[in-house]
């Protein structure tokens, strides 16, 4: 309202200007799996009085199948390891094989230059077989581009380590480690992080019960049932 | 590329630690950790030549707390995080949880929104300034900063009755209209407040003592604040001209005229010429928004009941210590399936042991300082 930007900002935001790679309007033109297949439909729009200067397209809701010119890349490149790839609120989700994580993040950095790894974290599914979700949320500075890798792993299934690209996935590879017990393969010093060392169990599993430390200690020390 | 450091343990434990080699713990409880921040420092003489942080101390399990409680009942925990800044972590999470609905909250919340986070950005890079100051051993900035700062929380404590812990936003908008003299006050803070930053400056710019205590001290380049994900000023500092406002806007920041400012060498004189310049920023942004401030509804169309269809998303905002990330996962119930908050304290501390490499103990105090960690969001 005030006053604009006078010097426009290198796609401000995720909207159609410029074809870029992670961009909602390229999987908006694909023919989309999901039947309703709305691009953008300006009259969902709430009729505001004091409409900004903001891209206006709602975000879709709910995943649908990218294609765009960066999953072609990645799967010209890499071909079967790029399982899938679907974009959701606008942002790209590309599941890859466990396998190949550290030389596609080395390809992702240095070639697609995903240079900057915001977070890494992980996502538990227990009636899944595969049940860890490990999320790799990688920005562009130069693109000014998020890009989300996934890989897929069960409790016992190692995943390779990315501290050897990214310096900062060290103490996020330990958390992970920490709360989910998934464990990093060629981590330097893979131990818990956030709780202490003699901890049983790893809290932020969806079969682990935020009672059951509690009550075990209770019992052991105070010798009754329990304290809640 | 990645810095390949030798873990602190497994070195000294295969190293035969030399004739003048001391392990000298320091905290948790060291008055100048900012917190209880333990660090593990590996000594020649007094230079260190290692170190290891062990966090955890005030580790809450925050993100197991909120796969227990619903959207909004979750909103109120994440101002606990770094509670220096808690309107800074309110709007990221509100925003996040927008996203994932698909909702956005009204051009009139949006800028209540952005005044409140600026004053709160400035309360937290005077917050520190003082702190920081006070490690190095000039005691007199902490008064003025605390000064000022009592100013935006009286600012807070007028709008929604809390002065630290605000829970100030909601999601899809706000719950309170501004009061009756908000734009009055946010102008008597921010019309004389550029004089009172150069007041500061005044204090420690050209201090003989202070410019010896941070120059040179704590450098990381920009390769290396890349490698370890540093955001915020730390980022910045080293020359990186990064800022979300500018990158993603969020909130009204698409509105507003400002500078990114930069420092060069990346040590901890840059990174307080960095931080003291983003005040002056955020009091400019400040002055724009009240000139202006449109008229209309504060809450959008959210429901009362939250439920997000199925799905994920990761939402950042730049809070006063760098990328304050939110990665929400929905699975389509009224509770969040999985929320990862991505600390920018953390991610910052990590590149500590980088920094001190080479340096003196006394040099701990003043690095640990200018990262601006706060130990509730480190440990969350």
């Amino acid at each position: 309202m005030a006053n604009d930007p006078e010097e426009k900002q290198p796609s401000a935001s995720p909207k159609k200007e410029e074809p870029s790679a992670v961009n909602p309007s390229a999987a908006a033109s694909e023919p989309a799996s999901k039947p309703p297949a709305t691009p953008a439909v300006p009259a969902a729009k709430p009729p505001a009085a004091a409409a900004p200067p903001r891209p206006p397209a709602p975000p879709k809701e709910g995943p649908v199948a990218l294609d765009n010119d960066l999953v072609k890349r990645y799967k010209e490149r890499f071909g079967e390891a790029i399982r899938e790839a679907w974009i959701d609120r606008k942002q790209a989700i590309l599941v890859i094989a466990r396998e190949r994580l550290v030389e596609i993040a080395t390809y992702s950095r240095d070639e697609e230059k995903f240079d900057w790894l915001s977070d890494l974290t992980a996502v538990d599914w227990p009636k899944r077989e595969q049940r860890f979700d490990v999320v790799l949320n990688m920005y562009s500075l130069e693109k000014n581009e998020r890009l989300r890798l996934k890989v897929y792993a069960t409790a016992d299934e190692r995943v390779p380590s990315v501290q050897g690209v990214w310096a900062t996935a060290n103490w996020e590879e330990r958390e992970v480690y920490d709360m989910f017990g998934v464990v990093f393969e060629g981590h330097p010093e893979l131990k818990r992080i956030l709780l202490p060392d003699e901890w049983q169990g790893h809290p932020l599993r969806k079969d682990y019960d935020i009672l059951t430390q509690d009550t075990a200690w209770v019992r052991e020390n105070l010798g009754i049932e329990s304290g809640q | 590329m990645a810095d390949q450091r030798i873990p602190f343990a497994t070195h000294a434990e295969t190293t035969v630690l030399g004739a003048d080699e001391i392990v000298l713990n320091m905290g948790p409880q060291h008055p100048s950790t900012h917190g209880v921040l333990r660090v593990k420092l590996r000594l020649d003489g007094e230079k260190v030549i290692g170190s290891e942080c062990v966090i955890g101390y005030l580790h809450r399990g925050v993100e197991k707390i909120a796969e227990h409680r619903t959207y909004t009942q979750f909103a109120p925990y994440v101002d606990r995080m770094d509670y220096v800044a808690a309107v800074s972590n309110g709007l990221g999470y509100c925003e996040a949880v927008e996203k994932l609905l698909g909702a956005e909250a009204p051009l009139r919340a949006r800028v209540i929104r952005t005044i409140l986070t600026e004053l709160q950005r400035i309360a937290s890079h005077l917050f520190w300034l003082g702190t920081h100051a006070l490690d190095i051993g000039a005691l007199t900035p902490l008064f003025y900063c605390l000064r000022e700062r009592e100013e935006i929380l009286k600012i807070f404590e007028k709008y929604c009755g809390a002065r630290l812990t605000t829970h100030a936003f909601r999601i899809g908008g706000l719950q309170y209209e501004a009061y009756d003299e908000f734009e009055k006050d946010v102008e008597r803070f921010c019309t004389p407040f550029d004089k009172r930053v150069d007041e500061y400056e005044s204090l420690l710019t050209g201090n003989r003592i202070w410019v010896g205590r941070t120059k040179g001290i704590g450098i990381l380049t920009a390769k290396e604040a890349i490698d370890y994900a540093a955001s915020g000023p730390v980022l910045r500092a080293s020359g990186v001209k990064w800022d979300i406002r500018k990158a993603m806007p969020y909130a009204a920041y698409d509105l507003y005229k400002f500078e990114i400012p930069t420092g060069k060498n990346g040590d901890t004189f840059d990174r307080y010429i960095v931080r003291m310049e983003e005040m002056r920023q955020s009091r400019l942004i400040c002055l724009q928004a009240i000139e202006n401030i449109p008229a209309g509804p504060i809450m959008g169309k959210v429901g009362k009941v939250l439920k997000p269809p199925p799905g994920e998303v990761y939402h950042a905002i730049e809070a006063p210590k760098g990328e304050l990330g939110y990665y929400i996962v929905s699975d389509g119930t009224t509770q969040p399936y999985r929320v990862r908050i991505r600390p920018p304290s953390l991610i910052n501390l990590e590149a500590f042991d980088k920094m001190i490499r080479g340096h003196l103990v006394a040099d701990v105090v003043a690095i640990i300082g200018t990262l601006d960690i706060v130990l509730g969001e480190v440990d969350r």
